[in-house]
């Protein structure tokens, strides 16, 4: 029988097991060194914070896998023999496949920091993370966190939540700015010290220094500034996972090089997740994407080509979400942070609530090109629609109602936003 | 914003020590209920209107107060920091003491009211008695165990209801859904019975009634004594008496058909009035497992099988055989019950057959089969009706279903099974409801798209213990009969994936293999398969 072997049990590697399963009856085996099941990474902050148990994380119960006849295997591949398609582990097991989809996901991406390897300094994408942080954060009063992004976000509200003090490194002069503009980068901003978090902008992490016991006693800014902490979060970022694979034949950059169809240059071997590199991007879309759906949508197509229906790996209109402390934050379509001059902005935000929209789109055609929302949930299925049949920036200012997805009874903003749109468009006076 | 603590031994660790201000209201809360206790041990107040008070204003006191100083000083958002640290509320020693507690209280409410001092003689004594003076206050009666355990019952409701308001008051449909349990419960369960019973005397025999307890969540609606009071107090009985019936046929379809079982059971219903408030802190406790949900189908949907024949038979029992003296004869009215049993199991079975999974067609076969064969072995056969006594059926069930059931274990267990398990396990009220909002209703959890992160919040703060991330990751939408519509999955999804919402009932259940975001070829190629 064909044997599929997966490395790597996330989104990405499951949902291909799953597809894979569904279309066909293959035999499946995936496997991790990281946990035993299946869990969602998005939701190791919750575990941290008490809302969720560790196993309130898996989506499947346990007897799932065996139901469905996808064996897990607790493993760490060191070498992969890609000639004699042969994989062997750091146990000196050896596995024999006939495809393999390499989903190994993504490590935080220390950037050379003088002291990086000091105890107390860690990032937070893995279960092994978590507990580490639960480790390192039980003696800590001041925690210093490098990078703001949505993981450094993540770990403040969690240290926040058991009453760790917390400052933010921030290279730009608002958190996010790489990716957020100027009006809800503030917001944002703003809503983050609110909470008693400090964020310092145009920061950047000069080096740690330890005490005698190698422990993280103070970072030093590129400033020259001296920061007293316990705890040293770094969120600058992710890399694939992949130095397991260096001097193979395996076609690597970044990431594992793949084309659409997500086929690397080793026969019967496919990349997908967080550790893949388009060779080429798709519509604006970075060619390594570490998000959790696009792992799920690289999942889903690589189980159709498996399974005989070659597909290629072909994401829609780029969407997200996230959530800031109590800011939910949504985007669909492209809304960029650096001002462009063919396009155009329109942001509103309600003078009395912590809530934002922010469009752009082309100055000369008015071609809608994207919206980020803040405190606001907007209907996917609608904002999808307005950016596939190509709606002017008026046409979706008028759509607005039919994209709300607020909870029931929550206070309007259409027509607040469409009042403030008119105005907006009037020629100032 | 707390203040940052330098104690080497508190930072860093999870929060579950109180602060000042919360350990001073547990403080007066106990001193309330240290009242109630003295009294149950018969300690004899002097004035007892005014320890009641006392007790009563304590508890309030205290636990407003500790909302206060848990909430007050943090943002609107969620709050559920520390939930699994908190020995209280993850199954910890502070959740079986609590459970062992109000278990054994139900136990004595139920079954040995004497012990806490109800007299039906002479004088009440003990805790009964302090709660005198309101009962007669209200209805100029003196209380029974029933009347303080409703006082006890309405003011949890109201001020858990402000806690909970507290803790989700960002949320419009959370303030306005609580408001409206917190109404309910007072106006409708507790102060009019009480003004109801004032009114009676000679002219007016009016059954003690909570107008919104709609059969057969009070399985004793129809039972010969209440007829009687009903039919014995004139015009105002005889309405009573019908909107006793159309309640369950005509209100609660129309209602349900419109927005769901909610309008019920998380906005109007008792029992949920206290799940949502008092039990709000437990919600996370349910069974979630696949096994659960098996078990829940098989038992809730055989309370409503029983509650049926029970209410059927009692019903019969009273009827005369004679069809002349009065038209509802008991041969008339065990054609209607057939008839009716007929018209759904029928309706369903033709039109809604896709949707029922494969044991929930057999067993409503099985159910189906065996209620009309032991009408017709009475009809041909002249047996007992369902073979047992009509009174054996009542009381069997009064014992089983009404109190066990719904209190010992429904509440007991609230720190252990969670808030819902009564709703979930054992109301045939939410049965049918669930019944018809699975099947003939506006009311979805709409999922937005491929947003969904599968992190799981949503299906660990169910109360009903439905598995609703199983859902949301796949973008389907939320379809079942158990949900009430508390909305809480809705709060806690941090990526804004959920909707309760009124719709109509086309592409109400979208089953979708692939989410959208992925180009549509591949969508269509697995959809179309």
């Amino acid at each position: 029988m064909n044997h599929v072997v997966i490395i790597g049990n996330g989104i990405s590697g499951i949902t291909a097991a799953r597809h894979i399963r569904k279309n066909s009856n293959k035999k499946i085996t995936v496997i991790s060194a990281e946990t035993d099941y299946f869990f969602s990474r998005t939701a190791l902050m919750y575990v941290y914070m008490g809302h969720m148990k560790f196993e309130h994380t898996q989506p499947y119960e346990n007897w799932f896998w065996e139901k469905n006849n996808i064996a897990l295997k607790n493993a760490f591949i060191e070498e992969i023999d890609f000639q004699n398609k042969k994989l062997t582990s750091s146990q000196g097991e050896t596995i024999m496949y006939d495809q393999l989809i390499l989903a190994t996901g993504s490590i935080t991406n220390l950037r050379g920091w003088k002291g990086q390897h000091f105890e107390g300094v860690q990032g937070l994408v893995s279960k092994q993370d978590l507990e580490l942080l639960e480790k390192n954060s039980k003696n800590t009063q001041h925690a210093v966190i490098v990078g703001g992004g949505l993981i450094g976000v993540e770990m403040a509200e969690m240290l926040h939540s058991r009453k760790i003090e917390v400052t933010i490194l921030v290279r730009e002069s608002v958190f996010w700015g790489s990716v957020l503009p100027k009006e809800e980068g503030k917001l944002i901003s703003n809503h983050i010290e609110s909470h008693g978090v400090k964020i310092l902008y145009h920061t950047e992490l000069d080096e740690i220094i330890a005490d005698d016991n190698n422990r993280v006693k103070a970072i030093k800014t590129k400033q020259g500034n001296i920061i007293d902490c316990q705890l040293v979060g770094i969120t600058t970022g992710v890399k694939p996972s992949i130095s397991f694979l260096e001097n193979t034949e395996l076609d690597t950059e970044m990431g594992i090089l793949v084309n659409p169809f997500l086929e690397t240059n080793m026969p019967d071997v496919y990349a997908i997740g967080d550790c893949a590199q388009q060779r080429q991007s798709i519509n604006n879309r970075k060619p390594i994407e570490a998000v959790w759906y696009t792992g799920r949508m690289m999942g889903e197509a690589v189980a159709q080509t498996i399974c005989g229906n070659p597909t290629k790996y072909n994401p829609g209109n780029w969407f997200n979400s996230a959530k800031f402390f109590d800011i939910e934050y949504q985007t669909y379509g492209w809304v960029f942070s650096k001002p462009d001059e063919e396009y155009s902005d329109f942001y509103w935000q309600d003078p009395k609530k912590e809530r934002a929209l922010h469009f752009q789109y082309h100055s000369k055609t008015q071609k809608f090109r994207g919206v980020n929302s803040f405190g606001i949930r907007l209907r996917h299925e609608v904002a999808d629609a307005w950016l596939n049949n190509n709606l002017t920036i008026q046409q979706v200012i008028l759509q607005l109602p039919e994209a709300n997805f607020d909870k029931e009874f929550s206070r309007k903003f259409s027509k607040q936003v469409q009042q403030a749109f008119q105005e907006a468009q009037s020629p100032q006076l | 914003m707390s203040r940052v603590q330098y104690n080497m031994s508190l930072a860093g660790q999870p929060p579950q020590a109180l602060s000042m201000w919360q350990k001073f209201f547990v403080f007066i809360g106990l001193v309330g209920l240290s009242i109630l206790l003295l009294a149950t041990f018969n300690v004899n107040f002097p004035n007892k209107g005014l320890w009641l008070f006392l007790s009563l204003g304590g508890i309030s006191v205290g636990t407003i107060g500790f909302s206060w100083a848990l909430y007050g000083d943090k943002q609107a958002g969620i709050k559920n920091d520390g939930v699994w640290f908190k020995s209280i509320s993850s199954k910890g020693i502070l959740g079986w003491v609590l459970g062992v507690f109000l278990t054994l209280f139900y136990v004595v409410l139920y079954f040995y009211p004497q012990y806490i001092g109800l007299n039906s003689e002479g004088e009440n004594t003990g805790l009964v008695a302090l709660f005198d003076p309101l009962s007669k206050m209200l209805s100029g009666n003196p209380a029974s165990q029933w009347f303080m355990y409703g006082t006890l019952y309405t003011i949890s409701i109201l001020i858990f209801g402000i806690k909970f308001i507290w803790k989700y008051r960002h949320s419009r449909y959370e303030i306005i859904r609580t408001s409206s349990v917190m109404f309910f419960q007072t106006a409708f369960a507790f102060i009019i019975p009480e003004f109801m019973a004032r009114l009676n005397g000679d002219s007016l025999q009016l059954p003690y009634y909570d107008l919104k307890n709609v059969w057969p969540l009070n399985y004793y609606n129809f039972e010969q004594y209440r007829i009687d009071g009903f039919l014995n107090s004139g015009t105002i009985g005889f309405v009573l008496l019908i909107f006793g019936i159309i309640s369950i046929f005509i209100i609660t379809p129309i209602l349900t058909y419109k927005y769901g079982k909610r309008w019920y059971c998380s906005w109007v219903c008792g029992c949920g009035g206290l799940a949502e408030t008092a039990g709000d802190p437990f919600r996370q406790l349910s069974d979630k497992s696949q096994m659960a949900w098996k078990v829940e189908r098989w038992v809730v949907h055989s309370v409503v099988v029983f509650v049926t024949l029970m209410t059927t038979a009692v019903i019969y029992s009273y009827l005369d055989y004679d069809a002349s003296k009065y038209w509802l004869s008991k041969d008339v009215f065990l054609g209607l019950v057939a008839l009716l049993l007929t018209l759904v199991f029928g309706w369903a079975m033709l039109y809604r057959r896709e949707e029922l999974q494969k044991d929930a067609q057999y067993g409503a076969i099985g159910y189906f089969v065996i209620i009309l064969g032991l009408v017709g072995i009475h009809y041909m056969f002249g047996s007992q009706l369902f073979i047992f006594q009509a009174e054996t059926l009542r009381t069997t069930y009064g014992f089983l279903i009404g109190s066990v059931f719904s209190g010992v274990i429904g509440v007991g267990f609230y720190p252990i099974f969670g808030s819902r398990a009564w709703c979930r396990f054992g109301c045939p009220m939410a049965a049918i409801l669930g019944f018809q909002q699975r099947l003939f209703s506006k009311f979805r959890i709409s999922t937005n798209g491929g947003q969904c992160i599968s992190c799981g919040n949503c299906s660990t703060y169910c109360e009903m213990g439905i598995d609703v991330r199983a859902y949301a990751q796949k973008g389907q939408n939320i379809v079942r009969s158990s949900c009430v519509g508390c909305g809480i999955c809705a709060e806690v999804c941090p990526r804004g994936v959920l909707k309760l919402e009124n719709d109509t009932p086309k592409g109400r259940i979208n089953p979708k293999d692939v989410l959208l975001g992925n180009d549509v070829d591949l969508m269509n190629y697995v959809n179309n398969k």
